[in-house]
């Protein structure tokens, strides 16, 4: 018998992500204390929801770089509509919905009027963020029912699960499930390794992205529904700069930016160890520029790592793999 | 300068394997200057693999290769070629926007100073076409010319950088009989000028009429090396899949019935014009032409890939909308296409997920996909084509040519369609499997089924069709039924547009 190491990159950020548990373990007093746990998931809470949408658009090739500034439109429409006496239900509702247009018009602009997802979404990530701060202003909503605003932030019980994991979970679960077990998740695969072929056998590219799109906007909206709670603050500014994080986690779970690859487990490795990474360097008091720039290393490894792996996989191969 | 009979090229036990999966376990091959040697063997037997390792793509775990006395450096493509070692792939990647005469010098244009030549660029290129028989006019643009042209300019440019072994790994499987016709000359030019050609190919008939020397692989070994001479067909054949092949077209009467397919006026004017016909159950129609008439065009417009301006198709008499894949898929039509490797599969996608791709109702519970399902889907399509692979889950761009297109064809049939379009089902399979295909398409006619099959292979064509349909530029020009065909007739009509004698 001989012992095979197989190297992905999927498999190797499980490892990267024991190596800085135990390194963060050994340098901090209480990276594994309860409450740094549950604060690491609480943390990535937005994050993780709205990673769930935008793994189906990288590996469909496409991508969406507004998904944060609809979590702002979303909890902006929030915190109005309750200023102005709609029920607190009603309200999450309009967030969520709204997230859902969103997505649905990034979708018919790429896919209807042809246009790159990079351009539109760069320019509805403009767009959103510019309709909230017409609503808002610099104004900000931070008076809603105490049931909610522990949301995210509480605990369940005297446990040290925050309220909000049973349901990114439970989204998870389902994401999961939908991407590896259904056929929609094969035709989305499908599509991101040749939209050629994927017409051939009989998908309908258009009508798909656009589902996806649509869904990534609901996904944001929940995310702005958390986020609201969560701090307690609806306003125009929230969540800035969330989707670079949202696609340093994807990528960092092993989802090929050239789309056609991605697993859902990935990509929830790839935001612990991104949420890991953040909460490791705040316990050791590194200020925040330096943490945007740790962010960013880590955006650039994750691009570049699959790309190096292969590159050696090829050489190895011509080498004639004489083991 | 080499002469007629030199050796140049020697392969003793070459051995490689990838992965856990053995492709070449010790093969052997001889090549002589002036000399036009076939390498056949069954899908997957490791032709491709030897011209790869030759080519600088693969390097070789075990063996000696050795050029004439000094031995054969591998590693890199730039080395091969160095060596005077050239490759003409079956789809040539020339750049469509430069003439013939900058494709064939590029990056090595010839310099007057510090200017490029070009004066001198397009007389060496008329010279080299000229020297393989087929005289091309340098100054005109790479776009729009056949693939059989494009080879000649791979084929020039070759010859341009000293190559004395040319390696052509299936050049005729996309062409069709006058094109293979213009290759065999070039090949005979280049043996005629003592340059020695190694060339891969499952049409027998054409082996048989060129080569100076068969080399038969099975199972990564070397079986037998012969003079053409020294050789025939049936051995040949025995050698390659280990049995005789007694019948070639196993053509069984189908019962006809309705008209189940029914295509009127259907136009594309960039492509094909007032194309009509039908397709009756339990019938195969063959839509016969050179590549290029616009036979592949119509698939697709009947398919939903493309739109088409003005006519209609029928479905068992009711309209089939316009360019929807999914309706006509709904109307259960299969379409095999030309292009695998484009158009018909998931290159780093399992070969399992690329058979149940259009059948996932077959392996699907209420919601949720049946992974044991789906492997019993590839295992039956792996038995019925003999489809040769590690393990299911391993991606097909690791398969050889000839497998790919058996997952193609396993893919679509796995859908059990009513009506099947087949764009060149056998593209790259070999004889034995070949007829396997032959008898599950004919047996799909059997049940009723209507089969719409393009082919380039005459032979194929004649063996299988009830009814022959010609294409010529794009226009309907002949339609022969099966007992008036011949092979003079459909040629005539494919070329010159007349019904023949
Ligand atoms: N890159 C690769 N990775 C893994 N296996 C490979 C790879 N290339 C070839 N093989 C395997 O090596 C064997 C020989 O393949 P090869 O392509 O040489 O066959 P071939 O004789 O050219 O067949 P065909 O007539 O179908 O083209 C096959 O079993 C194939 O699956
Ligand atoms: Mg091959």
């Amino acid at each position: 018998m001989k012992l095979k190491l197989r190297f992905s990159w999927d498999t190797s950020i499980l490892i990267i992500l024991a190596v800085v548990w135990v390194a963060a373990s050994l340098t901090t007093d209480n990276f594994l204390s309860s409450i740094n746990v549950s604060q690491i998931f609480s943390n990535t809470s937005e994050i993780t929801i709205m990673a769930f949408g935008v793994i189906f658009l990288i590996i469909l090739g496409e991508i969406d770089l507004s998904v944060a500034s609809i979590l702002a439109l979303g909890s902006s429409m929030l915190g109005w509509s309750y200023a102005h006496g709609a029920p607190i239900w009603l309200a999450i509702l309009i967030c969520i919905a709204v997230g859902t247009l969103c997505g649905f018009i990034n979708g018919w602009l790429v896919t209807k009027v042809g246009l790159g997802s990079l351009a539109v979404t760069i320019g509805t990530l403009a767009l959103y963020r510019g309709i909230a701060n017409g609503i808002l202003g610099t104004n900000t909503i931070n008076e809603f029912p105490e049931f909610w605003t522990g949301f995210g932030f509480d605990t369940i019980g005297t446990s040290f699960i925050p309220q909000s994991l049973p349901i990114i979970i439970l989204f998870g679960i389902g994401f999961g499930l939908l991407l590896h077990n259904t056929p929609f998740g094969r035709r989305t695969l499908a599509i991101g390794q040749s939209p050629e072929a994927a017409r051939f056998a009989g998908v309908n590219v258009i009508k798909h992205k656009i589902i996806v799109f649509t869904f990534t906007g609901f996904m944001s909206g929940v995310a702005g529904v958390i986020y609201t709670f969560r701090f307690s603050t609806a306003q125009a500014d929230n969540g800035i700069g969330l989707e670079l994080l949202v696609i340093s986690a994807c990528l960092l779970g092993g989802v090929s930016i050239f789309g056609g690859i991605g697993t859902m487990w990935g990509v929830i490795a790839g935001v612990l160890l991104a949420g890991s990474v953040e909460s490791w360097l705040t316990l050791r008091e590194i200020n925040a520029q330096w943490r945007t720039i740790v962010t960013g290393i880590l955006l650039l490894i994750s691009v570049a790592a699959p790309v190096l792996i292969n590159k050696a996989k090829a050489a190895k191969v011509r080498a004639g793999n004489k083991s | 300068m080499a002469q007629k009979g030199d050796l140049l090229l020697q392969m003793k036990g070459v051995q490689k394997r990838f992965g856990g999966a053995i492709a070449l376990r010790g093969t052997d091959l001889s090549i002589r200057a002036g000399e036009i040697h076939a390498l056949l063997g069954e899908n997957g037997a490791g032709k491709s693999t030897m011209l790869k390792i030759l080519a600088g793509v693969h390097v070789n775990d075990g063996g000696t290769i050795s050029l004439g006395d000094k031995p054969f450096t591998t590693g890199s493509p730039q080395a091969s070629i160095e060596q005077g070692i050239a490759v003409i792939y079956q789809e040539p990647s020339l750049f469509l926007d430069l003439t013939l005469a900058e494709n064939v010098f590029i990056g090595r244009q010839p310099m007057k100073g510090v200017a490029i030549d070009w004066a001198q660029a397009q007389n060496e290129a008329a010279r080299l076409f000229a020297e393989l028989g087929v005289p091309l006019d340098p100054k005109r643009q790479a776009r729009g010319l056949s693939i059989a042209d494009q080879q000649v300019v791979e084929i020039a440019k070759a010859l341009s950088m000293n190559a004395n072994i040319i390696l052509m790994d299936e050049p005729t499987a996309a062409l069709s009989a006058s094109e293979v016709e213009r290759l065999m000359t070039v090949m005979k030019s280049l043996k005629a000028a003592n340059k020695a050609v190694i060339f891969v190919s499952h049409r027998l008939d054409e082996v048989f009429a060129i080569s100076d020397y068969i080399t038969v692989m099975r199972d990564g070994a070397t079986v037998s090396e012969n003079p053409v001479g020294g050789t025939d067909l049936q051995k040949v054949i025995k050698e390659m899949v280990g049995r005789e092949l007694t019948e070639l077209f196993p053509k069984t009467e189908n019962k006809i019935g309705d008209v189940a397919l029914e295509i009127k006026d259907l136009t594309n004017p960039a492509y094909f014009r007032n194309i009509s016909f039908t397709v009756r159950h339990g019938e195969i129609v063959a839509l016969a032409g050179l590549v290029g008439s616009g036979r592949s065009e119509v698939a697709r417009a009947i398919f939903g890939i493309d739109k088409y301006t003005t006519g209609s198709v029928k479905v068992n008499g009711k309209d089939l909308a316009k360019g929807s894949p999914v309706a006509a898929m709904a109307e259960k039509i299969a379409l095999v296409p030309e292009d695998r490797r484009q158009q018909g599969l998931f290159m780093i996608a399992g070969v399992d997920r690329n058979i149940s791709m259009e059948s996932f109702d077959r392996i699907k519970g209420k919601i949720f996909l049946n992974f044991k399902k789906e492997r019993a889907l590839t295992e039956t399509w792996r038995e019925k084509l003999s489809i040769k692979y590690a393990a299911p889950s391993n991606p097909v761009e690791s398969l050889s040519g000839g497998n790919q297109q058996k997952t193609v064809l396993a893919k679509w049939l796995a859908t059990d369609p009513d009506i099947l379009i087949v764009d060149e089902p056998t593209r790259g399979i070999d004889v034995g499997t070949k007829a396997e295909v032959h008898k599950l398409i004919n047996a799909a006619a059997g049940e009723g089924k209507a089969v719409l099959m393009i082919s380039s292979e005459l032979p194929e064509v004649l063996g299988m069709a009830d009814r022959i349909i010609v294409m010529r530029e794009g226009h309907q020009v002949a339609e022969l039924s099966r007992k008036e065909a011949t092979q003079e007739k459909v040629i005539a009509a494919a070329t010159t547009g007349s019904k023949g004698a």
